[in-house]
Parts: C-alpha cells; sequence; structure tokens
C-alpha cells in the first residue's frame, strides 16, 4: 500500500491542514515509509481475534442526570480569538 | 539539597529546617541559572510558585502537613493548571491559559504541593526527543549535544539536572520511561485507568496516561501516592480502593536480609535482547539482571511473541486516536488562529497548517489516513486486533512470572537532529515501550549503569495489572543495593 | 408514466433530561449565548465526556415503546467533521452498534391503518448553532445547545407519500410526547426531521436515487417539502435528467429545497470508536425496572377504550390522540365513577370544541377534568338537561364558578317532580287540541310539538324523559 499524492492532498483537506504541492511531495515519501512499517501488521493472522479498544475490559460509568456546571462563560471566552456579545465569531458560515 | 529525595526534603520541612517558601525559591534560582541550556521549562511564575509555598508553610506551621506539603513539583506543560500558560508545546497553543485545573493538577495542589513550572516536551507528546515542540528542543543534562528524550523531556531533564526534585509527566507510548531512561532517573506509567486523564492535554486516549519521574522509586510511590485515584470526569477512571504505593517497598520476601527479593520470578523476553539492542544498554540491563538475582530474584526465560508488532500497530491507534483529539483546535473558541484568511475552510487549514508543527501534522495525516472510508478494516480494526494479541501475551507471561525486565530503549541517548529526517527510525525507538501502553500494564524505567559516552542506561520493569506496588518494591530494593539512580550528570552540583 | 414516492425518515428528538448528554450543563432553553456551555461543551483541551443516565433510560423507554430491541451492548463512536457548531471537531453518536435496534411504529392514514418499521435509534450529541446575523460579515456561534442529547429514530423507506410522512412524523411526535421522553417543542427544535425522498417507476424494484431534506420542524414544512421534492425530482427524471444523491434545505418561504453547499463535498465522517467512553452496558434488570414503570401506551390505550368502555374507535383514538387528553379523559371518568360515553362525547364535543376556539392546548383548559366532571355529574343526577348543560360549560367556561353554583344562581334546576310536571302537562294539552289529534291520528310529528310546548312552560327546566313519559301516559288514556 502506498499513498498517492492525491491521495495525500485528500487526507490533508480532510484534516483541514493546508499543504503545498511541495509540502505534499515530501510528507508523501515519508508517510510511505512509515506506511511500510505499518504494513508488518498484515504479516500476523488476526482472524478471530476480538479488536481490544481498551487496556482494561470494563463497561461505561453513568452519571446522575443533574445539572452540576455554572455559567463560566466570561472565563472561557477570555481566551477566545474573536467573540462578541457572549458569541464566537468565525467567518461567515454558509448552509 | 538538590541532590536530596522527596522524603528527605519532606523531613525537612516537616522539622521546619527548611521552609517551602526558601526551598522554592532556591529550585527557582537554579531554574533561571541552569534553564536556559537545557531548555526544560517553559513556564516559570515565582510568584504563584511562591504564594504556593507559603500556602504550604502555613499548613505545616499549623500541623497539617502531608507527605508532598511544599514540595516544588515541575509539571510536563500538558497538564491544564488554571492561571497558566499550558502550550503541549504548539505553538497552536502557544497563548492558551488554562481556565481550569486537571484532576492530577487538582490533587497536587489539594496535598500541599507548589507547582514549580511547566515543563518543555515534544508538541502534544508527539515525539521520542523532544525536539518537536514549537519551544526548542530540550538538552540532556549529561551530554548538552544528545536528546533528553521524550516526549515528556523537559520533566526528565529538570529532575536529572536536579532543578526539580519530583517532575510529572505523560506517557502514551514511552513518553515517560524513554526520557527517564536517557537522563538517568527513574519514571512510572501507571496501569490505565489508575491516574485520571481529565484535563490532561489528550494525545491517544487509549493510551494515555500520567505518572511521576522521580530521581528514586521510592519518590515515584509517594508521588503515585496523591496522583492516583478515582475521577467521575474521566469514564476510563478506575473506581478501586485507595492504595498506598509506597507499603512493599521495604518489605523483604524472605528472611534472607541478603535476598530481599526471594523468590521473586523475574521474566525476561527473548524479544527484547535481539537485534537492533545497542550492545552497551544490553550488558547494562544484562548486568541488573544479575544484581536482582544476587537479591534473590529468579530469572525466568518469557517470549512475547507479537512484540514486533507493537510499534505498527501504536503508529495505526495513536495517530488515529489523536487526527480526532486534536480537530478541536480549529481557531474557533481558544489558541492560534491564523492572521489572514478568506473564507471559513481556508480560516480553518491555515490556522492548522501554522499552528501545527511537522510531526504533528504528520501523525494527523497518519490517523486520518487510516480511519478513512475503505481503510478502517486493513489498519485500525487490524491494529486493535494486534493490541488483542499483544495483551494475550502479556497475560501468558504473567503466568510465568511477577515481573517483566527488559531495556527501556535500544540505546543511549542520542545527537540532537540525528533522527529529525527519518520518523520510521524514531518510531523504532519506542519498541519497548509501546506494549505496555497498549496492553494498558503498569511500567517503569530506573537507570541501570552507563553506556556508549558515559550516558545513561534505563532498565524497565512492566507488571501486571495494578501491581505498581510490587515493581516500586523491587525497584526500591534494587536501589538500595547499587547507587545508578544517585548519579548525576557533571557540573549539576 | 406513473411514479411511486419513496421516503424514509430521521427523526432528532430531544430527549428530556436537565443536563447534557455528556457533561453536567443545564439543558434548558432560550439562555443567553454561551452561558450553558460548559468546559466539556467547549471542549477545551483536555476533558472528557461522561454519560448521562437519564438520556439512556428515555432510549431504552422509547425502544420498549416500539417494540425494538434493546441493544445489551452499544457503542459510541466520532463522527469526524470540521463545522464551527461542532466544538470537537466529531459529534459523539452511535455508528455499528445503536442502542435501539428494530420496531415499528402504526398510525392512522386517512381511514387505514399504516405501519412503519424502524431501522434503529441512537443516542447523539446535538451541535450548537451558527447565527447568521451580520457580525461585520461574520457568523457567531453559540454553543448552549451543543450537547444536548438527541436520540435520532431513523425508519426504513416505508411511506409512499407525503401525507404518511406527516402521519408518521405526527404518531412519533405524539408518542414520545406520551413516554415523557421528550417535550416535542417544534418551535424550539426538540424535535425536527430529516426527509429522504426518492422516486421510482411504478412496480419498479429498485429504489432511485434520493436526496435528504433536513432540519424540517413543522409537519407543514415535511408535507411541502416532500411534495415538492417529489415533483422536483419527477419533472427532472421525465425531461431526461438524473437525480443527484445530495443534502438539500426546504425554504419556507419560497417553497422549495435547495442544494446545501456546505455539505457539497463528499464527506468521510471517519467514525471509530469514541475511545473516551466505554461500552455501554444495559442490564436485563435496568430494562425490566424501565419497562414496569412504562405508561400504558397509546394503541393499547386505544384498544383498552374501545372493549371496556364501548367507545367508537373514533372517539378512542381522539381520546388517546396525546397523554394529556388520555389523563384527562381518565380523570374525568374516575370522578364520575364511569360514564364512559358521556365523558367522551363532552370531551371530544363541547371541550374541543371551546379549546379550538380558544387556540388553546387541553393543558392550558380553564376548565380541568374535575370541574368538567362536576358538570356532568348533575347531568347524571338528572339535576339538569344535557341541553341546559351546555350553558352551564358556557357560564364555566367564562369563568363564572363550579357547576352546581351556576345551577343554583340560574335556577336551572330542572323539574322532575311528578306532580308539578303533570299540571303543567294538563295545561299543555288543554291549550294544544289540535296536535293531540294530529297525534290521535298517527301524526308522530304531534308528539315532539306537545314536548317542545311543556318545555317552554316549564322553560327548559321540565326532565325530558320524565315529560316524554306522562305526555304518552295521557294520550293514551
Amino acid at each position: 500500500m502506498s499513498l498517492s499524492l492525491p491521495e495525500v492532498k485528500q487526507v490533508a483537506w480532510l484534516a483541514r491542514i493546508e499543504i503545498t504541492d511541495a509540502e505534499a511531495s515530501a510528507a508523501q515519501g515519508k508517510l510511505n515509509d512509515i506506511f511500510k512499517l505499518i504494513e508488518q501488521m498484515q504479516s500476523v493472522d488476526t482472524e478471530g481475534v476480538a479488536p481490544m479498544a481498551h487496556g482494561q475490559d470494563v463497561v461505561q460509568r453513568l452519571r446522575e442526570d443533574r445539572v452540576t456546571e455554572t455559567d463560566r462563560h466570561v472565563l472561557y471566552q477570555a481566551i477566545a480569538p474573536q467573540v462578541e456579545d457572549g458569541l464566537y465569531l468565525v467567518p461567515k458560515v454558509i448552509e | 539539597m538538590f541532590n536530596s529525595t522527596l522524603k528527605q526534603l519532606s523531613a525537612l520541612l516537616a522539622q521546619k529546617k527548611l521552609s517551602s517558601a526558601e526551598l522554592t525559591q532556591s529550585y527557582l534560582d537554579r531554574i533561571a541559572q541552569r534553564n536556559p541550556e537545557l531548555n526544560a521549562f517553559l513556564t516559570v511564575d515565582a510568584e504563584k510558585s511562591l504564594a504556593q509555598a507559603r500556602a504550604a508553610d502555613a499548613q505545616i506551621a499549623a500541623g497539617k502537613a502531608q507527605p508532598l506539603t511544599g514540595i516544588p513539583v515541575a509539571h510536563k506543560d500538558i497538564f491544564c493548571a488554571q492561571g497558566w500558560l499550558t502550550t503541549c508545546g504548539s505553538k497552536m497553543l502557544a497563548n492558551f491559559v488554562s481556565p481550569y485545573d486537571a484532576h492530577v493538577v487538582e490533587k497536587l495542589n489539594a496535598a500541599g504541593a507548589v507547582i514549580l513550572g511547566k515543563t518543555n516536551m515534544d508538541e502534544f507528546a508527539m515525539g521520542s526527543s523532544s525536539e518537536t515542540g514549537f519551544f526548542g528542543a530540550v538538552k540532556n543534562p549529561w551530554d548538552p549535544t544528545r536528546v533528553a528524550g521524550g516526549s515528556s523531556g523537559g520533566s526528565a531533564a529538570a529532575v536529572a539536572a536536579r532543578i526539580a526534585p519530583v517532575a510529572i509527566g505523560t506517557d502514551t507510548g514511552g513518553s515517560i520511561r524513554q526520557p527517564a531512561a536517557l537522563t538517568g532517573i527513574c519514571g512510572l506509567k501507571p496501569t490505565y485507568g489508575v491516574v485520571s486523564r481529565y484535563g490532561m492535554i489528550a494525545f491517544a486516549s487509549s493510551l494515555d496516561q500520567g505518572g511521576p519521574m522521580a530521581k528514586s522509586a521510592e519518590d515515584l510511590a509517594l508521588m503515585l501516592n496523591v496522583m492516583a485515584g478515582f475521577d467521575a470526569r474521566d469514564s476510563t477512571s478506575l473506581e478501586r480502593p485507595e492504595e498506598d504505593y509506597s507499603r512493599l517497598l521495604d518489605v523483604r520476601l524472605t528472611g534472607d536480609r541478603s535476598k530481599p527479593l526471594g523468590g521473586l520470578r523475574i521474566g525476561v523476553p527473548k524479544e527484547y535482547f535481539g537485534a537492533g539492542l545497542g550492545a552497551d544498554v544490553g550488558a547494562a540491563v544484562e548486568a541488573a539482571l544479575v544484581q536482582f538475582e544476587k537479591l534473590g530474584a529468579v530469572r525466568v526465560s518469557i517470549a512475547l511473541p507479537n512484540s514486533g508488532l507493537s510499534v505498527p500497530a501504536y503508529y495505526v491507534i495513536a495517530p488515529a486516536e489523536a487526527s480526532s483529539n486534536l480537530s478541536r483546535f480549529d481557531g474557533v473558541r481558544y489558541g492560534y488562529r491564523a492572521a489572514e484568511y478568506g473564507d471559513l475552510t481556508e480560516m480553518y487549514r491555515k490556522t492548522r497548517a501554522q499552528g501545527f508543527g511537522a510531526e504533528v501534522k504528520r501523525r494527523i495525516l497518519i490517523g486520518t489516513y487510516v480511519l478513512s472510508h475503505g481503510y478502517y478494516d486493513a489498519y485500525y480494526l487490524k491494529a486493535q486486533k494486534i493490541r488483542r494479541l499483544i495483551a494475550q501475551d502479556f497475560a501468558q507471561a504473567f503466568k510465568q512470572c511477577d515481573l517483566i525486565l527488559g531495556p527501556t530503549t535500544p540505546g543511549v541517548a542520542f545527537g540532537l537532529g540525528s533522527m529529525s529526517s527519518d520518523p520510521v527510525q524514531m518510531y523504532l525507538l519506542d519498541i519497548y515501550t509501546t506494549a505496555a501502553n497498549l496492553a494498558g500494564l503498569p511500567a517503569m524505567s530506573i537507570p541501570c549503569g552507563f553506556g556508549e559516552g558515559g550516558l545513561p542506561v534505563g532498565l524497565q520493569l512492566a507488571g501486571d495489572y495494578f501491581s505498581e506496588a510490587r515493581m516500586l518494591q523491587a525497584a526500591h530494593q534494587y536501589q538500595l543495593a547499587t547507587d545508578w539512580h544517585l548519579r548525576q550528570p557533571a557540573g549539576m552540583e | 408514466m406513473d411514479w411511486e414516492t419513496v421516503i424514509g425518515l430521521e427523526t432528532h428528538a430531544q430527549l428530556s433530561t436537565r443536563s447534557k448528554i455528556f457533561s453536567g450543563a443545564s439543558t434548558e432553553f432560550g439562555a443567553a449565548p454561551n452561558v450553558q456551555a460548559c468546559a466539556v461543551d467547549v471542549a477545551l483541551p483536555g476533558v472528557l465526556p461522561v454519560l448521562n443516565k437519564g438520556a439512556v433510560e428515555r432510549a431504552v423507554r422509547f425502544g420498549l415503546a416500539v417494540g425494538a430491541d434493546i441493544s445489551r451492548r452499544s457503542v459510541f463512536a466520532r463522527k469526524n467533521y470540521f463545522y464551527p457548531d461542532l466544538p470537537k471537531g466529531y459529534q459523539i453518536s452511535q455508528y455499528e452498534l445503536p442502542v435501539v435496534q428494530g420496531g415499528s411504529l402504526s398510525m392512522l392514514v386517512g381511514d387505514d391503518e399504516k405501519t412503519v418499521r424502524l431501522t434503529r435509534a441512537h443516542l447523539e450529541e446535538d451541535a450548537g448553532k451558527s447565527l447568521h446575523e451580520d457580525f461585520h460579515g461574520m457568523s457567531g456561534i453559540d454553543l448552549n445547545r451543543a450537547g444536548t442529547p438527541l436520540l435520532e429514530i431513523v425508519t426504513e423507506p416505508d411511506m409512499r407519500s407525503a401525507e404518511e410522512a406527516v402521519a408518521y412524523a405526527k404518531a412519533l411526535h405524539s408518542l414520545v410526547r406520551w413516554i415523557g421522553i421528550c417535550d416535542g417543542n417544534m418551535q424550539e427544535g426538540s424535535f425536527r426531521c430529516d426527509a429522504n425522498v426518492s422516486v421510482r417507476p411504478k412496480g419498479v424494484g429498485v429504489l432511485g436515487t434520493r436526496c435528504e431534506i433536513k432540519n424540517l420542524n413543522s409537519f407543514r414544512f415535511l408535507e411541502e417539502a416532500i411534495n415538492y421534492e417529489v415533483r422536483r425530482q419527477i419533472e427532472l427524471l421525465e425531461d431526461g435528467g438524473k437525480v443527484v444523491q445530495e443534502t438539500r434545505l426546504y425554504d419556507p418561504d419560497r417553497k422549495q429545497t435547495r442544494s446545501m453547499r456546505s455539505k457539497e463535498d463528499a464527506h468521510d465522517y471517519r467514525y471509530f470508536p469514541d475511545p473516551d467512553l466505554l461500552p455501554l452496558l444495559i442490564s436485563e434488570e435496568t430494562v425490566e425496572q424501565i419497562r414496569s414503570e412504562l405508561p400504558e401506551l397509546p394503541a393499547a390505550k386505544c384498544e383498552r377504550y374501545m372493549r371496556e368502555f364501548e367507545l367508537s374507535a373514533y372517539d378512542a383514538g381522539v381520546l388517546t390522540s396525546s397523554r394529556e387528553v388520555a389523563d384527562y379523559y381518565e380523570d374525568l371518568i374516575g370522578a364520575l365513577g364511569g360514564a364512559y360515553k358521556l365523558g367522551a362525547s363532552w370531551i371530544t364535543g363541547e371541550l374541543f370544541g371551546a379549546l379550538k376556539r380558544a387556540g388553546l392546548e387541553i393543558s392550558q383548559s380553564p376548565l380541568g377534568s374535575r370541574q368538567l366532571a362536576g358538570l356532568l355529574q348533575q347531568i347524571q343526577d338528572k339535576v339538569i338537561s344535557g341541553k341546559t348543560a351546555k350553558d352551564v360549560f358556557d357560564a364555566m367556561w367564562n369563568g363564572e364558578g363550579e357547576a352546581a353554583a351556576i345551577i343554583a344562581a340560574k335556577g336551572l334546576k330542572q323539574i322532575s317532580d311528578a306532580g308539578e310536571l303533570e299540571r303543567v302537562i294538563d295545561g299543555v294539552l288543554a291549550a294544544n287540541q289540535k296536535s293531540v289529534e294530529e297525534y290521535r291520528a298517527g301524526k308522530e310529528k304531534a308528539f315532539n310539538a306537545l314536548v317542545g310546548q311543556a318545555m317552554k312552560a316549564t322553560r327548559g327546566k321540565g326532565n325530558p324523559s320524565q315529560i316524554n313519559e306522562i305526555l304518552k301516559k295521557k294520550l293514551a288514556g
């Protein structure tokens, strides 16, 4: 498996990371080296093996339905790039 | 004083031979003196630290001292601490002052510890050299032309250079143990779920675990006593009875005083001593094994047949989770936003292209790709199945032994910049450490000698789930019989 | 060519929990921007989700109400995409293993019963809101709604017309309110539908290419949007064009659907199990506990009303159209100790008429079930006639007091004294000899005229059945 240049660009697009042609070419080589390493996984037969998501076989704990949080928006918005009237501002959203 | 262990400092404070304010100021002075060369600390805030120190002194005066009261602790800059700049080593968070405390930070604060400062790291903990951060590389106190290891390299270098008595770090694939090994200190990654991840900026959620870094196993135990504990805000935090991790330190397994580890079965995986292991590291670890045998331990040969697959599986799972965890850094609510952009999509793309460094972007691309439509089964699911096989290997092994011993890293600290252009070589440095994260097992590194260039070598001890106290016992008994952990870099005293 | 429409609906029902699905922030509607967006909802670095028990219980309640399978183990997944109202850059949802699987919902479409099969229902979090008023050419983001628990209920493509889709949506809307999992407030967005619409030539088995119309928050919009979309697709196909699979929005002002620009690039959501959450296990005990707390469901209740109370299908259907109506009815007949049909006809007749004229819901009725019971008791006790009762009802509606007090104050008590009635009727017979003769000659109508005269003579207060009886006796005699 190796990534083509368009695939590298498509992945960067999905990840919303701007990438120049030169950067994409450089990334392509390194990514393909890494995927060679990753491909070693295919050497082992995992038929019938259950995937493991966590180190511990535990289940989800449930929180009681209670309101525990108070308004801290002033504190949180003090570190925001751009706010107005309590809203986070972003370039126009088009639906 | 700077060579004192946490326990010794705690005694000095309790006896009022030293105040926390004096102790903290001494360390701040030492940081001012040595940090410019090491780049171990990213942020110090004397005013905040001294305020905590004075509060600790008041607690001590009131007779309310706990073991960590008044002790300065260096925090890896991945832990959110209210009012502190918390950058995670990234331009993306270069201006992020955390509005809240991580659970670990809350616990340390409540225990009376002092935040000495925030330490340098690989950006978003992605790296094995502490070179990928936006704020420059951490230098190894043993040789400033070498790396300190990563990603918790700043915390490791700070303890090694004696500019912090103890530190906290995080370990996703070896990020506590590997820098501990390369700087000649001790570091422990607990069982997954023992330390809450709340407020620890996520790299790979199913692998991340916070832990202590210190000069001795005993100090690790005292730190872990405070760091561990259930937290309802982390779904993966485990509800367990409170545990004293120092309880076994001085317990001898036999009556024979020369054989405190009598009968302890130490598993030695043959896969950890094959090709790729540096001769210097191999020799130091072998010597340590002999020392453990002298202490009464029994060497058992074991197999971890899938250990070679841990790095490939890790480099699928960790980037996959990271690619998603790092999506929140979008320039909308906090952190960096590109200065110039046209529309919304361009704002995202420029913000993320400019805010993240090369290694982080590389891992986001890997993670995005392996989760993409059509590749999920071949990569992510496959890696999770291999993860199961690796955990099963350990389960088999622990039927034959109590602890597993091997090298922490294949070699000693390498030259700054020597691996930056070859990510695959860098990733392979994690060959002995990633398996414990995949399986969720506790593992630690302690110094066991010196290798090429007079640089420290670390040995790794791994145990079954929740066997931290037993691992610390073995490490402590080893440290009572040896002095590798007391060695310090030249010119540091 | 004859075309067949195929519709499947995905409905987002906002679950009526106090706090959010993964955080302890309030879900209350209408707060100032971002004051209900806590650290988890804002997705600060390092924060983590913890699942709300109330959301899980509501999902199970729904599953049981539609006869679905409750997954003993289900998994939360991340749906990854970038959008400013999605703070984490992913939505926590359920993908491969939803909490509810299968089930069905039946409803009347016109006079026919229709059953729509459900594919699944899964828990997920809502996004925030983008406000498009102009902030110097920018949009404002309010994250108060971010993290509000939703149950996404997905049907099979079982509906064949906008009418069926609306009937299904109304039945679902009624059910979620009935079982108390959603307030159903469509203006506030608590219940909104996405419609997957396609057309195919009649008789063709395979489905046509579908379009998804997003965020329809009224039954009228749902109907209009589907009808527009069906026409659009048919015209397109008849002109030799092709339907492109896409997401569309309905513009109620223009009564048109249009392509949604922001969704134009084919999404690759990169679903994977959320590593911050663990598998959700629902025990048999939990399911049984929730089942035991489940109210009698509308279909069962409707059937019982017909069987036990001998109500017509229509009345039983109307009385079980919402939990509030059924509760009102049951309170009413409970207070009367029976009178099932009388109670039913007064609710579906007078009460509904008055509510409709006033534009009120039954929960806002100025006349409570106990008050109406007080009025109907007077009919039962023959204190007033049904006809008089309507006047008393109007007085009660206008807030003039309880039934008994109004009857007393206005002197509406009916005359049931046989002696008095006989005297009145004797007078009527004497004054209306012509009608008496006509009646005796076989003209039935003349009898009604005599009843009318008797009622008039008692100023409407004579007991009608007694008047009937006495008249018949005297005319026969």
